[in-house]
């Protein structure tokens, strides 16, 4: 048994072996390996005795699911009508500059993703971008260098 | 008819801090369940989500069911662009969505309560959980047998659809339902279901804490009590602020403006944009008996200065739209790709600016024939765009 399934098996345990286990267990699985690949789909339509598809169009259905690869940080640019007039752009290409990599892509050393999203619900803050799950306001492109330089800091 | 309107009034009962949540839940599970609907009725508190469904007649439905399980839920899938009041609700009050939720259970019969909440808000799982188990401890001191847990989302703007949201929870893509069968017969589980928006729940607290008079004194006609709104854009003081509802628009953007506002996004994306002539004679609330506009809106108020193109609002309106549209049924599917390509080519001459009529026909065909809310809505937008800012579209 390695890892991704015996991941799969204690998300199972924890959340049970339902249809509407499933959202709970995908999540889980997005926040240990980043993002949902094939294998880690069919195992999860074994472990639930689902068909393949079911656990795919579920998954492909849901923007926070990735099935592509990503990195161990996920930053989402909100695109959204307040934060594009409140300078978007200047963001991403803070970002871009920075890290060297476009939209969609991910760094060599698998650390970061870059992807833009919809409303993300701080339009009085903006603009705005969550990474993984930490949320971040109000950003310039100064803002924006800072806590990315955080986020180089920690560990692989 | 503008005499009708209310003047700006700025109210303050949703976030107004108290320690009455034990006593108020302790009282109204005492009280009979008829007198408790009867009290939310003549309150005349609508859905605050943006669709205005009576609430006090949402409970009763589903009350009246005979079902072996019924479900109480709190619609958390804040997701329409502009609007962040429910957060704030959440973070800064969230007994009071709990009790509600409480309450509503003990009067439909339901023993099991499920907050959906956006994944964008996944920092709120944990604080909100802390609250649940001061709130579930509580209960059980009681003897109220009624549960609490959170379901997360996972980042799709049309799971805020109460029957997507089911389809969600019950581990599937998050495509809406045939409506009816309705919630209150065939909802999450196909199981009675009451699902109320975040701030309705709030507001529910209030009444029956203070009594439906109090509420129903707020506001006009058909538009009573109090409402969130969360307000972006070009305002020098953009945030969350609790007013009554009926206002004007010309007051609102006194107030909010910037002094050179040239329109105003009632409503969010699903909503309608409100060019400066109109003003005067919009106010905000549910459609009644006053001359004029009347405009619902989940909360969401964006003001764009004469900076902004009304051509990149829709742009980028549309593509919001077409990436949100589960994909489901085909005039919004299909409808959102064409109206977002057609204002492209219009914009770069490749069609003629006649076309934009076109795109207006195919917008309303959506409306009527959309299967849910969300392809239905963009005509709000589109159409209030196109026809007050055609020359936009085209030069």
């Amino acid at each position: 048994m390695d890892s991704l399934h015996r991941r799969i098996v204690a998300l199972a345990d924890l959340h049970g072996r339902t249809r509407e286990s499933l959202l709970p267990i995908l999540q889980g699985v997005v926040e240990h390996e980043n993002y949902l690949s094939q294998k880690s789909m069919v195992e999860i339509s074994k472990e639930l005795d689902l068909p393949a598809a079911e656990v795919f169009g579920t998954a492909t259905f849901y923007s926070f699911l990735e099935h592509r690869k990503m990195g161990k940080f996920t930053i989402r640019v909100c695109k959204t009508i307040s934060c594009s007039m409140k300078g978007k752009n200047q963001i991403l290409l803070a970002i871009k500059e920075m890290l060297k990599i476009d939209i969609g892509q991910t760094t060599p050393d698998g650390r970061f993703s870059l992807v833009e999203t919809n409303c993300l619900g701080w339009c009085h803050k903006a603009p705005a971008m969550v990474i993984n799950h930490e949320v971040f306001t109000e950003l310039t492109p100064e803002k924006v260098r800072e806590i990315l330089g955080e986020y180089l800091k920690k560990e692989l | 008819m503008i005499e009708q309107h209310l003047l700006l009034k700025r109210v303050d009962f949703i976030f107004v801090q108290d320690t009455d949540w034990e006593k108020i839940l302790q009282k109204s599970i005492q009280r009979p369940k008829q007198e408790l609907i009867n009290e939310l009725i003549s309150s005349e508190l609508k859905g605050r989500g943006g669709a205005g469904f009576p609430t006090g007649l949402k409970w009763k439905l589903t009350s009246e069911v005979e079902s072996d399980e019924k479900y109480v839920i709190c619609n958390a899938d804040e997701g329409e662009p502009g609007t962040f009041k429910d957060r704030e609700i959440l973070t800064r009050v969230p007994y009071k969505v709990l009790t509600a939720m409480a309450v509503c259970g003990f009067i439909v019969g339901a023993k099991n309560g499920i907050i959906y909440l956006r994944g964008e808000y996944k920092f709120l799982e944990k604080p909100l959980n802390e609250a649940i188990n001061e709130f579930s401890y509580f209960c059980k001191k009681i003897n109220l047998d009624f549960t609490v847990k959170i379901f997360m989302g996972s980042g799709a703007y049309i799971c805020g659809e109460e029957t997507a949201l089911f389809e969600s929870l019950e581990g599937k893509r998050g495509e809406p339902r045939n409506k009816p069968p309705y919630p209150s017969i065939s909802g999450y589980r196909k199981k009675p279901t009451v699902i109320n928006n975040v701030e309705t729940l709030a507001h529910t607290y209030t009444i029956f804490k203070y009594g439906a008079k109090k509420f129903y004194d707020l506001g006009v006609q058909y538009s009573r009590g109090s409402k969130l709104f969360s307000i972006s854009g070009d305002t020098p003081k953009p945030g969350i602020y609790e007013l009554e509802l009926g206002m004007s628009l010309s007051d609102f953007v006194d107030e909010f403006g910037d002094g050179d506002t040239k329109a105003v996004q009632v409503g969010g994306a699903s909503g309608f944009l409100v060019p400066r002539k109109k003003f005067h004679e919009t106010a905000i609330g549910y459609q009644g008996k006053l001359v004029g506009i009347s405009l619902p809106t989940g909360g969401s108020m964006m003001l764009f200065n004469s900076s902004r193109s009304m051509y990149n609002l829709l742009d980028n309106y549309l593509e919001f739209f077409r990436e949100e549209s589960c994909g489901q049924c085909t005039p919004c599917r299909i409808g959102c790709q064409q109206l977002l390509a057609g204002i492209k080519a219009v914009k770069k001459g490749e069609r003629p600016a006649p076309y934009l009529n076109k795109l207006l026909k195919l917008s309303e065909t959506m409306q009527f024939t959309a299967k849910c809310g969300l392809g239905q809505s963009v005509a709000n937008s589109f159409a209030s765009i196109v026809e007050n800012f055609r020359e936009e579209m085209i030069y």
